[in-house]
């Protein structure tokens, strides 16, 4: 122990020593916008001939409305036809320049992302390829019930896996009949009622020039890269800017929700609403988190459940980044009899982080690791443009970067505790408990409606604080 | 900076790079036997550091398996000079990130620091590679986590527990049959002696590749390897037993029964890697036919198998040319709503057989080598991924180098090569076929194939 205390200090001075060097090396992001009106953030990356392009529309499961899946179903469809061009035609247009796709669709957003050598000859026919599937998705009658049947099969490997139920009940029971508390992989039902017309009309909407946001990393000039922006996004329709649903109420009470399970694990979640990625808090409430259950091994949640007690693999705790205020999210997975202990020593460690704070010295390492990890995060076209995109889609200020790490050193132990104590809310938590290796069936009497509040049963009821 | 990337764009004009060591890497040997690479990428002021060892579940013997992947758990819980848990905290604390990784051939740690920092990577390695602790308390608490981790990756994943079934099966006297995590009676088993004579065994300069990749002086990182590795001593290491495979006589199947909701189909056929062929353009002729079958969405089994006669909601392959073992040739899938798994293995059967009938087509090939041509370029991004490049083929025992002409390998695979090892080795009788036979979840009501159940809210 005196060995590695004695190190550490040297370690301290080097801390501050190195700061201005990584600030140095943070680049500069270049922002404009294209005649049709998307704001474009750009980051030149000179070393590597390649270029990644992230579009991102407001087009996420939020808008699913009556039809849970929707926003899922249109996204995957892009890809499976525009104009005249099949899904085959698409796939040998990209496959041959080496180009790579990806479509994502996500509570709040769609996201395409393109990877493509930067020489014309391939850049160009992917771009190419993009924009039209962006456009003019053709959402083909076969290839919509194609699709439609392996999101159902998808939806089945959810129902064989304890995590993805326990987190569909999650949602649910935090967020009820708000757009979060839609999953956005759909209901069997939706998704066998959903119509080639609300796909259509899905995309109308919101992939429109006055949704997207584009951000770009990679080995162009400035003009090259206002070139690609126009090539990809440039066709658009003008559309309306569609507005972000309100806030979900707050969950006022706790509730334990129990969903039986053949599986050899019970998975358990406990959390509640916290903020939303722009809220003022969000870089306490992240370097508070980063004590309790953000910073793998190091984090006291894994310190007394994995490391202490060897009842889990991972527990982990998190602040989902979202325009509206997104979950706090407490997260482990233990053998069946182990599952009340497990739980207990979760909810005592939430409790205690929360009443007390964390202490002064376990403070400042995890905000070395925030710091002194930043230029981690951006080491590579890959990871900035997933920085990018993210500064893009919330409209963070272009010094984000900057800013980052002085905004970070500049949180003070009673900041974080504060904004700790003001949004987590220990007597007001959610919690998921799916497993107990029981058949689901076995006792149907006892199965609870997901979203009903059960009786309180010792130690799996959370307690006021 | 600017030279280099002439280089790389005069290579890859003409689509025949010669090499995509597109930065320097630098190579010596302490005087204990430790092998040290060096690449540099001066692009962010960042390094990774990775120690790779020559062990893994392949070295294991019956009875023992899992150990490797163990002993990697334990090798956070401390030395006489780091207590358990300082590893990590020193690292966290110096903005790193650290992890470390079991497979089959070779076990490996990494930290990833600002460029500065790489020296308490080097010191915290150096001195858990010949001084860990190995206290009963922490042997019996990591085998508990482990059976978690077990639990959560295997027990409950039904393709997973498949996928393990399917090893053992296909595999009889080799190594590969065993999972890498271990079967859970042994990772409950496994004594702490067992552990202590593992560790010594394995855990020496002389058994390790040191690579680390990054914005690095070459000289200053030899030096302070030099400063840490260079004390340690080396060990009389003893090379693991004969583990080949014996001829397989004829096709295997089973099935494996267990709460699921979604059937799952696996195909293995004996293959030959980089370490085992009699002809060294075989491997690379298979990856090729791996890309005509998987690479992309123009690929067969999505162009046929997915969106042609749909019989497939996902299919896929997977070959490694770079096993140290012989390897399987493997092709999953999924079959879509109302599709049996019997007409997915008769459909994935029947794309193999066209390989051995038809040479593929020109096209075909043109579109694998040109995602082969960019892939080249874009793991270049990745740090991780060049360490991991360099680390695993030389623990493997092929050599650092040997994927430096990988592109004109590809490039040099005919349509007739790829029909040659089909014939060759995708042949009914070195073939191992699992099936995933879904069991209700509810303990009650038979699933019948494609009737979707909305459970996510009962």
């Amino acid at each position: 122990m005196p060995i590695s205390t004695l190190f550490f200090s040297g370690v301290l001075a080097a801390v501050l020593l190195l700061a201005s060097a990584v600030a140095a090396a943070v680049p500069a992001i270049q922002n404009w916008r294209t005649d049709n009106n998307v704001p474009v953030y750009f980051i030149p990356a000179r070393e590597l001939p390649m270029v990644d392009a992230q579009i991102l529309f407001n087009a996420g499961s939020i808008h699913d409305g009556a039809r849970p899946g929707l926003a899922m179903l249109t996204a995957a469809l892009l890809e499976e036809g525009a104009g005249d061009w099949s899904a085959d035609i698409i796939a040998d247009r990209l496959d041959r320049v080496g180009a790579r796709l990806g479509v994502s669709s996500r509570r709040d957003s769609a996201v395409i992302s393109l990877r493509s050598l930067v020489d014309s000859r391939y850049l160009q026919p992917a771009v190419e390829t993009v924009a039209r599937l962006l456009k003019e998705p053709s959402f083909a009658p076969d290839a919509v019930e194609r699709v439609r049947q392996q999101m159902l099969t998808g939806l089945q490997e959810r129902a064989q896996s304890p995590g993805a139920i326990a987190q569909d009940a999650f949602f649910k029971a935090l967020y009820g009949g708000h757009p979060y508390g839609s999953p956005p992989e759909g209901t069997t039902a939706s998704l066998k009622g959903i119509t080639r017309a609300d796909i259509q009309g899905f995309h109308q909407r919101y992939y429109t020039s006055a949704n997207a946001v584009i951000a770009i990393v990679g080995d162009l000039e400035r003009p090259a890269a206002e070139q690609l922006a126009k090539a990809l996004i440039g066709g658009l329709a003008k559309g309306e800017a569609i507005p972000l649903p309100p806030p979900a109420p707050l969950v006022s009470t706790s509730q334990t929700i129990r969903i039986p399970h053949p599986s050899s694990q019970t998975h358990i979640l406990i959390g509640q609403i916290g903020v939303s990625r722009t809220d003022p808090d969000y870089y306490a409430l992240y370097l508070g988190n980063h004590v309790l259950g953000g910073n793998g091994l190091v984090s006291q949640l894994s310190q007394e459940i994995r490391e202490k007690r060897g009842l889990a693999y991972g527990a982990y705790s998190t602040f989902f980044p979202t325009r509206q205020a997104g979950p706090f999210l407490i997260n482990l997975q233990t053998r069946n009899d182990q599952a009340d202990t497990a739980l207990q020593v979760a909810q005592t460690t939430l409790r205690e982080f929360t009443a007390n704070g964390p202490s002064a010295p376990v403070l400042e390492e995890a905000r070395q690791n925030i710091t002194g990890g930043f230029a981690l995060d951006l080491a590579g076209n890959s990871k900035l443009a997933g920085a990018l995109g993210l500064i893009a889609f919330h409209g963070l200020p272009l010094d984000y970067l900057q800013n980052y790490i002085p905004t970070m050193n500049g949180i003070t132990l009673e900041q974080a505790k504060a904004a700790w104590q003001r949004h987590v809310r220990p007597d007001q938590l959610i919690t998921v408990i799916v497993g107990g290796g029981q058949p689901a069936q076995t006792a149907p009497a006892a199965s609870m409606p997901p979203t009903g509040p059960t009786a309180p049963s010792g130690s799996a009821q959370p307690t006021g604080s | 900076m600017p030279n280099r990337r002439i280089v790389i764009a005069a290579l890859w004009l003409t689509l025949a790079p010669t090499s995509f060591a597109a930065t320097p890497i630098h190579e010596f040997t302490l005087a204990n036997g430790l092998k040290v690479l060096v690449r540099e990428d001066h692009r962010a002021p960042v390094v990774v550091s990775q120690i790779w060892y020559k062990v893994g579940s392949s070295y294991e013997p019956t009875g023992l398996t899992g150990i490797s992947h163990l002993l990697e758990h334990l090798m956070f819980k401390g030395t006489p000079a780091v207590p358990g848990g300082e590893f990590s905290r020193l690292i966290a604390a110096n903005g790193g990130d650290e992890n470390a990784f079991t497979s089959r051939d070779y076990t490996a740690y990494f930290q990833t620091l600002e460029k500065d920092r790489l020296e308490i990577s080097f010191r915290l390695e150096a001195d858990r590679m010949r001084h860990l602790l190995l206290r009963p308390e922490d042997v019996a608490k990591e085998a508990q986590v482990v059976a978690e981790e077990r639990r959560l990756r295997t027990e409950d994943q039904p393709d997973a527990l498949t996928q393990e079934q399917f090893n053992a099966a296909a595999y009889m006297t080799s190594p590969y049959r065993h999972p890498i995590i271990g079967w859970m009676q042994d990772i409950q088993a496994i004594t702490i002696d067992d552990l202590k004579r593992w560790y010594q065994q394995w855990y020496a300069p002389n058994n390790a590749t040191l690579v680390v990749v990054g914005d690095v002086d070459p000289a200053k990182v030899r030096a302070l390897a030099d400063q840490y590795f260079g004390p340690l001593a080396p060990s009389t290491l003893n090379p693991p037993r004969p583990a080949a495979e014996i001829p397989q006589r004829g096709e295997r199947r089973i099935v494996v029964k267990t709460p699921a909701e979604v059937p799952f189909v696996t195909l293995g056929y004996k293959a030959p890697t980089l370490k085992t062929a009699d002809e060294e353009w075989e491997p690379y002729a298979l990856d090729v036919l791996d890309g005509i079958l998987d690479g992309g969405g123009s690929s067969r089994l999505s162009r046929n198998l997915v969106r042609g006669s749909q019989v497939a909601a996902a299919a896929g392959t997977g070959y490694s040319l770079t096993s140290r073992l012989e390897e399987l040739f493997v092709l999953v899938g999924n079959p879509a709503p109302g599709r049996s798994s019997a007409d997915l293995e008769q459909a994935l059967r029947a794309e193999v057989a066209r390989l051995r009938e038809e040479p593929i087509g020109a096209d075909e090939l043109a579109r694998v080598v040109a995602q082969v041509v960019a892939g080249e370029v874009y793991q270049q991004d990745s740090m991780f991924y060049q360490g991991m490049r360099m680390g695993s083929l030389e623990t493997i025992g092929l050599g650092w180098r040997k994927l430096d002409d990988y592109v004109q390998r590809i490039q040099a695979v005919t349509p007739e090569q790829v029909r040659t090892v089909a014939r060759k080795y995708l042949t009914d009788d070195r073939l191992t076929v699992a099936t995933l036979e879904p069991l209700p979840l509810d303990g009650r009501r038979p699933t019948a194939p494609g009737a979707a159940v909305d459970h996510a809210i009962r």
